[in-house]
């Protein structure tokens, strides 16, 4: 806590620093001279680099069309239909609250500019999105859409402002024990330890991670989704990431060696254990006892 | 061999010999003999204090084993051991031990949770003993100094979990750790002393697991144990409150005697209570350490709860507002210290001091060894009702966020459903047990005046509908009944007096042929008519003890 803010504040006093020693500077003549030399050499320099980025870009253009011409077109053919499909979908389904062109609508819901196929992976795939009516957090309910129909509103999403992408491959390849600290560390304190979820405040909620896929775990550590804050890849690397979720995978599918586990919830589920089974199981015995007096 | 010295009725048996040769230099048989002698009321209510007392023994053999294999020390160690997702992640010695306890020795994890299921056991069971033991007054005198072992005991008993939970120092009771440290940091003055004292400095140092093993396990079971004798020598002494009912007084106790009946009871209980634990321990998942992960000071889990006899101090915690006291000169009292400390400390000595309230207010400072039904004190039990309704909305409290995330509850709606409700719901919870007292206690006249409802209607040549009641004595010439309360259940059934045949005998399946039952019914009625005609109406209507079916097809004498 302490460390992550020091390191905040530290560029921003050394901004505010070198602020203060240019800013006597600039009143003098001989400043102002400097500073029109300056200028004069800096839209030099501006004209050339663009310029060479004007090349550069003629250059990539023409050998990422060119060459493979046909297997370029095919893919992009069919990467055009899929947004294309996708924005068929998108207008029947998420135009209401999202804006006629992702721009969101204000009280209903955010834009979609840059938020990547991951988001879009993560709330319609859960069945989070479309939503039902506007609550405190959006529910879980049946996913409405094939994955089909998924990918071509990811495809469509990511074509419109691109953003962060789940990747694919082995998601549960790292290690262990680490992704158990950095759960812990991380995403107990809402998730609870073994992933059970718990309440937030005002009726939000950290929904359990019981059933989800390793992909939607990716994508919810990547995008942040509702109150989840956004675990980038800065703070929490792919590597990290895919520790986390073979920890998370590893404890929901391992079985419990102590019996029953009664929602793994803890104190509360076994002091109801032992109040409704326990004692009511010793009155009755005691009751039977009673009436062998 | 010794046959020729013999008195009259020396024991001619090996074994009789041998309790001879015993006697003769321990000189035990006097004693033995009037403890084996004593009597035990057979109501099943005072068996409730015996659970918690198997429930120790039992904390006390399965604690024994653990610490064959626990260790009690903070020195950080990395795990290498059975259960993968924790191989390699730096934890203290305790948790890795109670780690390999679970995982590695034989019956090791059967009997830590038969310990821990226990020991909510053993709170349990003491709860509901002190509650029977105060709704029906036996805690008047000369019973005062029990009622205060048993309030002490209750407090060692929340210590002793206490301590107990926070030896595996995992993630979740290291958290409880943390907030026991920030109690005794926000008591006023000596606070930070009294933490340094108990932590050995700062928290959370490398002391506390090695002194919280000695007070589990040493400390506080010797106190315990102490008391417990005192408790029982105690109730010995004094001997058993009961029921009032037919042939009990003041100056006698009613029941089985100690051998053989009240033992075979108490053995059997034993083995009941010995049964639960073990299949709760085996059935049943508590305390899964590996799940929650070692503690680490910089980690918390949603959903951390104390065990449930604690639950209510985490509830008093999360409804209080945050109140902090800011005093001059940079001084303050946190707003923890009022719902822990202040709290926790208000009702306990409340408890503990009843007995002598009570004596205050009604001034009635008489020695009681009959018991009272609690309709019969409407104020004592709506006082009680008041108070438990207090401490269950302040237990359910503890548990405010899962409840609010498994029923969907928001967790603000649950704060202040606490908030109002601890406030609120006593008073009403008083206002409605005093009628139903006073209801109770109105019927029960109803019943001794006017007799017990038949069920069968009769019409009168004028046409009216009456029921006909059958009284349960001597009625005057209006019709009335004599009889007068006596403090013992009135009966309220035709059955109750021998309306209806009795019982077939068996709790899970018959055990006799109803037609063979019947035919005795009918054989000791035509007897009972024949022989005792001239005396059925005058005894019939006595109160039957303790609700059960008389004997034989007709109202009858009770067993007296």
């Amino acid at each position: 806590m302490s460390t992550t803010k020091a390191s905040s504040e530290a560029p921003l006093e050394g901004g505010r620093r070198g602020l203060l020693r240019r800013r006597p500077a600039a009143g003098t003549p001989a400043a102002a001279a400097r500073d029109r030399r300056r200028s004069k050499q800096r839209r030099r320099l501006a004209n050339v680099a663009g310029l060479m980025a004007a090349l550069v870009l003629t250059g990539v253009g023409y050998s990422a069309f060119a060459p493979g011409a046909i297997a370029a077109d095919e893919r992009s053919d069919s990467e055009s239909i899929a947004v294309e499909a996708g924005r068929e979908l998108y207008v029947l389904s998420c135009i209401t609250c999202h804006g006629s062109n992702l721009q969101g609508v204000e009280d209903r819901g955010p834009s979609l500019i840059g938020v990547g196929s991951a988001s879009v992976y993560f709330q319609v795939s859960t069945g989070r999105m479309p939503l039902v009516r506007q609550e405190a957090q959006a529910p879980e309910h049946p996913v409405v859409f094939t994955e089909a129909e998924i990918a071509q509103l990811m495809a469509y999403v990511q074509a419109n402002g691109g953003g962060p992408t789940v990747p694919s491959g082995d998601l549960r390849d790292g290690e262990l024990a680490e992704g158990g600290e950095l759960f812990r560390l991380n995403c107990a304190s809402c998730h609870n330890f073994v992933g059970e979820g718990g309440a937030l405040s005002s009726g939000k909620r950290a929904p359990s991670l019981d059933g989800l896929t390793d992909a939607q775990i990716y994508a919810a550590m990547l995008t942040g989704p509702e109150n989840m804050p956004v675990f980038g890849d800065n703070q929490l690397t792919p590597e990290e990431k895919r520790s986390v979720i073979d920890y998370v995978q590893t404890i929901q599918d391992q079985a419990d060696p102590g019996g029953a586990p009664i929602g793994r919830a803890g104190p509360v589920a076994e002091g109801l254990v032992l109040w409704v089974a326990g004692v009511g199981a010793l009155l009755f015995g005691i009751f039977w006892m009673g009436t062998k007096a | 061999m010794a046959t020729t010295t013999a008195a009259p009725g020396a024991p001619t048996s090996k074994i009789g010999q041998a309790a001879l040769e015993v006697d003769d230099r321990l000189i035990v048989a006097g004693p033995l003999r009037r403890t084996l002698n004593k009597v035990f009321p057979d109501h099943w209510s005072f068996l409730l204090g015996e659970i918690a007392l198997y429930s120790f023994v039992i904390l006390l053999l399965s604690g024994t084993y653990l610490t064959f294999f626990y260790d009690a020390t903070m020195q950080e160690v990395v795990y290498e051991g059975t259960y993968a997702p924790l191989r390699g992640v730096e934890m203290s010695a305790a948790y890795e031990s109670t780690l390999g306890l679970s995982f590695d020795v034989r019956g090791g994890l059967l009997i830590r949770q038969i310990h821990h299921w226990a020991a909510l056991l053993f709170v349990a069971s003491i709860v509901i003993h002190l509650l029977r033991i105060f709704f029906t007054g036996a805690f008047r005198r000369p019973r005062e100094t029990n009622w205060l072992i048993g309030v002490v005991l209750l407090v060692l008993a929340l210590l002793m979990g206490v301590t107990g939970y926070s030896l595996p120092d995992d993630l979740l009771s290291g958290t409880g750790l943390r907030i026991i440290s920030a109690i005794i940091l926000s008591l006023p003055v000596i606070g930070t002393w009294a933490h340094w004292a108990v932590f050995n400095g700062d928290y959370v140092g490398t002391e506390i697991i090695g002194r919280f093993y000695i007070v589990h396990v040493l400390i506080l079971p010797a106190i315990i144990l102490a008391l417990i004798a005192a408790h029982l020598l105690i109730l010995v002494k004094q001997k058993h409150t009961q029921f009032p009912g037919a042939g009990r007084t003041e100056h006698n106790v009613v029941g089985n005697r100690l051998f053989p009946g009240f033992a075979v009871k108490a053995t059997a209980l034993l083995f009941i209570v010995f049964g639960l634990c073990a299949a709760l321990g085996g059935l049943v998942q508590i305390n899964p350490i590996w799940l929650w992960g070692p503690y680490n000071p910089a980690q918390v889990s949603a959903g951390s709860q104390p065990d449930w006899y604690i639950g209510f101090l985490d509830g008093s915690t999360r409804l209080f507002p945050a109140w902090d006291i800011n005093l001059p000169g940079d001084y303050t009292i946190p707003a923890l210290f009022w719902p822990t400390v202040v709290g926790a400390g208000l009702m306990f000595t409340v408890l503990a001091l009843y007995p002598m309230i009570e004596r205050k207010l009604t001034g009635d400072t008489a020695a009681h060894h009959l018991l009272q039904r609690p309709r019969d004190v409407p104020v004592r039990t709506s006082v009680g009702a008041m108070a438990l309704t207090f401490y269950v909305i302040l237990w359910i409290s503890g548990g405010n966020d899962l409840i609010a995330d498994k029923f969907d509850i928001s967790l603000n709606a649950m704060t202040w459903f606490g908030r109002i409700g601890c406030l609120v719901l006593p008073p009403f919870a008083y206002w409605m047990t005093y009628r139903l007292c006073i209801g109770l206690q109105r019927h029960d006249r109803e019943v001794l005046e006017h007799g017990i409802e038949t069920g069968v209607i009769r019409r009168l040549p004028s046409g009216e509908f009456i029921e006909v009641h059958q009284p349960l004595g001597p009625v005057d010439e209006h019709g009335h009944g004599q009889l007068a309360y006596g403090g013992a259940s009135v009966p309220k059934k035709m059955n109750q007096v021998g309306g209806a045949r009795r019982a077939i005998k068996g709790f899970f399946k018959p055990v006799e042929e109803p037609a063979e039952v019947q035919r005795q019914a009918e054989l000791e009625a035509r007897g009972l008519e024949s022989e005792q005609s001239d005396r059925q109406s005058i005894t019939s209507g006595r109160p039957s003890e303790g609700g059960r079916p008389s004997e034989g097809g007709r109202p009858q004498a009770p067993r007296d």
